[in-house]
């Protein structure tokens, strides 16, 4: 057995084990912070792979900002299953829900945006049980079902992996022909932005389905203000310090990354993810608060990349060949440029994801827009 | 064995994982994790699909591994709306669980 091949079984048997964390953890925090850990391992393995544009993706988004999203669940989450002993509401309800503190809602989460208090424990009754904290889990018989269910998936999947161990068919020799006439000497990045633009403009929709989503979930009276329950004040010295000198540094890695995506791993969705990191390290550090999600400069910007690839897409019927084409004497500066109006709308939708749905309400003149 | 049968198998029992917490896990923000755990495990076949067809001097097959990245991005969004309607629910029940909330609450 070769050195290589240990070092992929170390990895192997830490991404499994982590895991297995993830599904075991007593609590939702230690999860979800097991899963940040797996999506950075799991990276490791795309690198093994030869899938760098995948890697830089995985740890981005799929552990970046997936993980971002979860630990702000899991903390809110966390806060009410397992009040701080120190919280200063010793006068806290005992009932779980606290509807009738206002007669509408529970506050400490509506758009006040001056009460961070928990809500009241939901319940008492399964916290002295570990690993049960959260409703009941179900019987023995049913796990046992489950256990054989996914055993079996596992090893029928095992099976195909094992039964068709060689050359699997490759589109590869397709994908690399056209390259030169797009300008371009990465693959994956051109089957993104070219071969397959269709998913790729497809997924930034599914992005803006997502977002409204979110922002629909928005509370009637606090509709068109930002998230967060409250302004978060400029925080101590080594937060702003990090929050001033990171993003000059990081704006100029986005534009390398999504510049060398033509020809080396990297690319609009890597860049905008590494914009979105800079973003959100402003918003934590207090220096910048979070937009208000009814701005309408704020929902041009975000519809700006998408709209840019359709009309580009569109214009193909008119120009070239067809519906989402390049012509092949400016393909280049076209791809740069979609590439570009995308990086800053991908950057913004991240970021508003992460932030969630407005919790306080719209300045007055914030209406008026 | 090669790295990728090896990363393949992985990628099974990371699916058998998913599926499991899946079913049996009851709070809301587990299922999301498991739900994400199965869907890395399904991109991590995707990869070494393309990783088997490797060729023209490249690595991989680019056609999944551009799949996978949009799968990546498809699975963030998924996830964030999943967590931003959990957190609604709990904003109006005051319970992190799909639960009927107990009588006394008056829904």
């Amino acid at each position: 057995m070769s050195l290589a091949l240990l070092a992929d079984g170390a990895l192997v048997l830490l991404v499994l084990g982590l895991a297995f964390w993830v599904n075991a953890a007593a609590s939702g925090f230690a999860a979800v912070v097991g899963y940040v850990a797996f999506g950075l391992l799991l990276a490791l393995a795309w690198m093994r792979l030869a899938a760098g544009d995948v890697a830089l993706t995985e740890a981005a988004v799929g552990s970046g900002a997936t993980g971002a999203v979860l630990v702000a669940a899991a903390m809110r989450l966390r806060a009410a299953a397992d009040p701080p002993p120190s919280w200063p509401g010793v006068s806290r309800p005992s009932t779980p829900n606290r509807r009738s503190a206002d007669g509408r809602d529970t506050p400490g989460h509506d758009g006040g945006g001056d009460d961070l208090a928990p809500p009241a424990p939901y319940s008492d009754s399964h916290r002295d049980v570990p690993g049960h904290d959260e409703g009941g889990k179900p019987g023995l018989s049913l796990r046992l079902a489950a256990l054989v269910l996914s055993g079996l998936v596992t090893a029928g999947l095992a099976g195909l992996v094992l039964w068709t161990a060689g050359p699997a068919p490759s589109l590869a020799e397709a994908a690399t022909r056209h390259l030169p006439g797009l300008g371009m000497g990465n693959a994956v990045t051109g089957v993104l932005i070219a071969y397959r633009a269709l998913d790729t403009l497809l997924e930034k929709v599914v992005l803006l389905l997502a977002l409204g989503g979110v922002w629909s979930l928005t509370r009637d009276r606090v509709w068109g203000g930002r998230p967060f329950p409250r302004a978060i004040p400029a925080g101590n010295g080594a937060l702003i310090l990090l929050a001033r000198l990171l993003p000059p540094i990081g704006i100029v890695v986005a534009v390398y990354v999504l510049w060398v995506g033509a020809t080396d791993p990297g690319g609009a969705f890597q860049g905008g993810a590494i914009l979105t990191a800079m973003w959100i390290l402003v918003m934590l550090a207090g220096l910048r608060d979070a937009p208000p999600i009814g701005s309408r400069r704020l929902r041009l910007a975000v519809a700006a990349g998408p709209a840019a690839f359709l009309a580009v897409g569109l214009a193909g019927f008119v120009l070239p060949t067809g519906f989402l084409s390049y012509p092949e004497s400016i393909a280049k500066p076209l791809i740069i440029a979609v590439e570009a109006v995308l990086t800053l709308s991908i950057a913004l939708i991240l970021g508003l994801l992460v932030a969630g749905p407005a919790e306080r309400p719209p300045d007055p003149a914030e209406r008026l827009r | 064995m090669t790295p990728a049968t090896l990363y393949g198998l992985c990628s099974a029992v990371l699916v058998g994982a998913g599926l499991y917490g899946m079913l049996v896990n009851p709070q809301p923000l587990r299922k999301i994790l498991s739900l994400n755990l199965l869907g890395s495990g399904t991109f991590l076949l995707f990869g070494v699909i393309a990783r088997r067809g490797a060729a023209a001097g490249l690595g991989g097959d680019p056609v999944p591994q551009a799949m996978v990245i949009t799968g990546i991005v498809v699975a963030f969004s998924a996830t964030a709306l999943a967590v931003a309607l959990l957190l609604r629910v709990f904003q109006e029940t005051g319970r992190p669980t799909l639960d009927q909330p107990a009588p006394k609450d008056g829904g």
